[in-house]
């Protein structure tokens, strides 16, 4: 059992643990998840053991103090928003809050209308969502993006009709970290009086979200992105101009309004009132060091290994994301290659489906390049060093990959691999 | 994913990694796959005229570490045998010996393409002796 110290030394408990592991891998994955922030851990242990009460329990003390921490807690994560306490609903992570925000606006307003709309390079929770809603009768729209992964508000004006209920559209990717405008896409909502949901999931904690100047009205975040635990989410339902109504997914005790039965998840919700502060508190400070490292990683690449191409927007991006494609290499073989670093990649060979990347399709990424793309996701826990040592194992791996590469060959040769006839298997 | 042991040693200390020159008359060229499908194999043997007995293999191949590692392996199998013992090189064997799950069985499915490939690219030459063909495999 752990046992947290008191220590001055946040990160202590965190780089001891990463110690102790066999062969410590440098941890380039943060779009996939975040550690928990050791300031997080402790603010949650007591709630898994003194102050173990049911929220909902009306009658004892117990339950007063766990209904006093979870107060606590959405009251932090409504400032760290731009929101008032009681727009947060909890939930259990943001496939759960997309599912409710999507489902929940379908069937409370589908006698307004039957038509969503959405792009093409959303996240699963919200196209599987999407896909379920059209056996349900609905429609839905999905909108390309440009070859950056950004919406273009025109395509989304073009797409509304008198019966569109919904617009969701993500914050930021989560494989090329590209960053919507928001502002623009809430306003064309609101002048319209048509919902607006965004999966923010990313953008939280590493670039300012108000709920105000992004004029959202649904709002899907989850803990363990930003240095929370896993299994708690929460949704943004917006009470005023216009109050939102969502049927629930989930029946039951009626916690969380009525939209959301099941007992609250105390520690879980602890932790990320906690993880809230700290994106409050640290922010400004953490996303820029976080770009700086971002360009060191890119540039020292860059600087040692040719062809290599950015896979999204160059500036309006996550701080922390850096997708590139190495032209001749596949992806697979490349993350093979570097043991000691944890990234992703949009290679096919790495996902269950053995399709490429889809989001990498929509910006018209080719799919050899999509093979060959590798996402590294930058955290707070990251250092320059850790980023020095993942330059020269990745640049190391490349050179030799490519030396084994008959396609690097053949381009070296002259040869222009667009106008060989390959087979196909 | 996990790789099996012999996959990673394959993977990192891939066998007969190089060219040949094409060009010979005694050099078979396979060139298989697809960039756009996530993996382009290129194998080559040296063939004695005389005996039909590969001499040398390499292999250069752009793909997963299963894909190498197939590759790797095939140019180990094909030195020393004949063309008509290398064209009894299954896959499955390629699937057995590196224990490939079901997802990687093509990888060795495009080894065993690139077998023959080469093979059949040896033979068109020596037959012929004309210059080689440009798009092997096409």
């Amino acid at each position: 059992m752990a046992k947290v110290e008191k220590s001055t030394n946040p990160f202590k408990v965190f780089s001891k643990v990463a110690a102790s592991s066999e062969r410590k891998v440098i941890y380039m994955d943060n779009h996939a998840t975040t550690p928990v922030d050791p300031r997080v851990l402790e603010a949650m242990m007591p709630y898994f053991t003194t102050v173990f009460g049911n929220a909902a329990s009306r009658n004892h003390a117990y339950g007063w103090s766990a209904e006093e921490a979870v107060e606590a807690a959405r009251l932090s994560i409504a400032q760290m928003l731009g929101a008032n306490p009681k727009e947060i609903v909890f939930t259990s992570g943001a496939t759960e809050s997309n599912n409710l925000a999507i489902r929940g606006v379908a069937e409370m307003y589908a006698e307004k209308g039957k038509h969503i709309i959405t792009t093409a390079i959303e996240h699963k929770a919200i196209l599987d969502t999407c896909k379920y809603l059209e056996t349900k009768g609905f429609e839905v729209t999905y909108l390309p993006v440009d070859h950056y992964g950004q919406v273009r508000v025109e395509d989304i004006r073009a797409a509304v009709r008198a019966d569109t209920i919904l617009i969701s559209i993500m914050a930021a990717n989560n494989e090329i970290g590209t960053i919507n405008r928001m502002a623009e896409i809430g306003t064309f909502a609101k002048e319209r009086g048509i919902l607006f949901h965004t999966d923010a999931v990313q953008a939280i904690g590493r670039i300012p979200v108000n709920v105000e100047d992004w004029k959202a009205d649904l709002l899907s975040l989850t803990a363990h992105k930003i240095y929370g635990p896993k299994g708690i989410g929460a949704l943004y339902i917006r009470r005023k101009n216009p109050r939102v109504r969502l049927s629930p997914i989930l029946f039951g005790g009626g916690h969380e309004r009525g939209v959301r039965s099941g007992t609250l998840n105390v520690p879980g919700i602890v932790g990320f009132g906690k993880a809230a502060e700290l994106v409050r508190e640290l922010l400004p400070e953490e996303s820029a060091r976080v770009l700086k490292l971002r360009e060191r990683l890119h540039q020292g690449i860059l600087a040692q290994v040719d062809e290599v191409t950015l896979n999204g927007h160059p500036t309006e991006r996550l701080p922390n994301n850096l997708n590139v494609s190495f032209a001749y290499v596949e992806g697979e073989a490349l993350m093979m290659s570097i043991p000691d670093v944890a990234v992703s990649s949009g290679s096919a060979c790495t996902s269950a489906s053995l399709e490429p990347s889809y989001v990498l399709k929509a910006i018209g990424v080719g799919e050899d390049l999509a093979h060959s793309s590798i996402r590294f996701g930058l955290g707070r826990f990251t250092t320059e060093e850790e980023v020095d040592h993942t330059i020269e194992m990745t640049v190391k791996a490349v050179q030799r990959l490519r030396e084994m590469s008959p396609l690097y060959e053949m381009a070296k040769e002259g040869i222009d691999l667009k106008t060989v006839q390959w087979t196909t298997h | 994913m996990a790789y099996n042991d012999k996959v990673i040693d394959h993977f990192e200390h891939p066998r007969n990694v190089g060219s040949l020159d094409s060009k010979s008359t005694n050099v078979g060229t396979g060139i298989v796959g697809a960039p756009e499908c996530g993996d382009v194999m290129k194998l080559q043997i040296q063939v004695n005229p005389e005996t039909q007995v590969i001499e040398d293999a390499k292999f250069k191949t752009f793909g997963c570490g299963s894909a190498i590692a197939s590759s790797s392996l095939a140019t180990e199998w094909l030195k020393g045998k004949t063309l008509d013992e290398a064209l009894t090189i299954k896959n499955t064997a390629i699937v057995e010996e590196l224990s490939l799950p079901p997802v990687k069985i093509h990888c060795s499915v495009l080894a065993e393409d690139a077998i023959r490939s080469a093979i059949s690219d040896y033979q068109k030459k020596s037959t012929t002796e004309e210059t080689p063909l440009k798009k092997v495999g096409a």
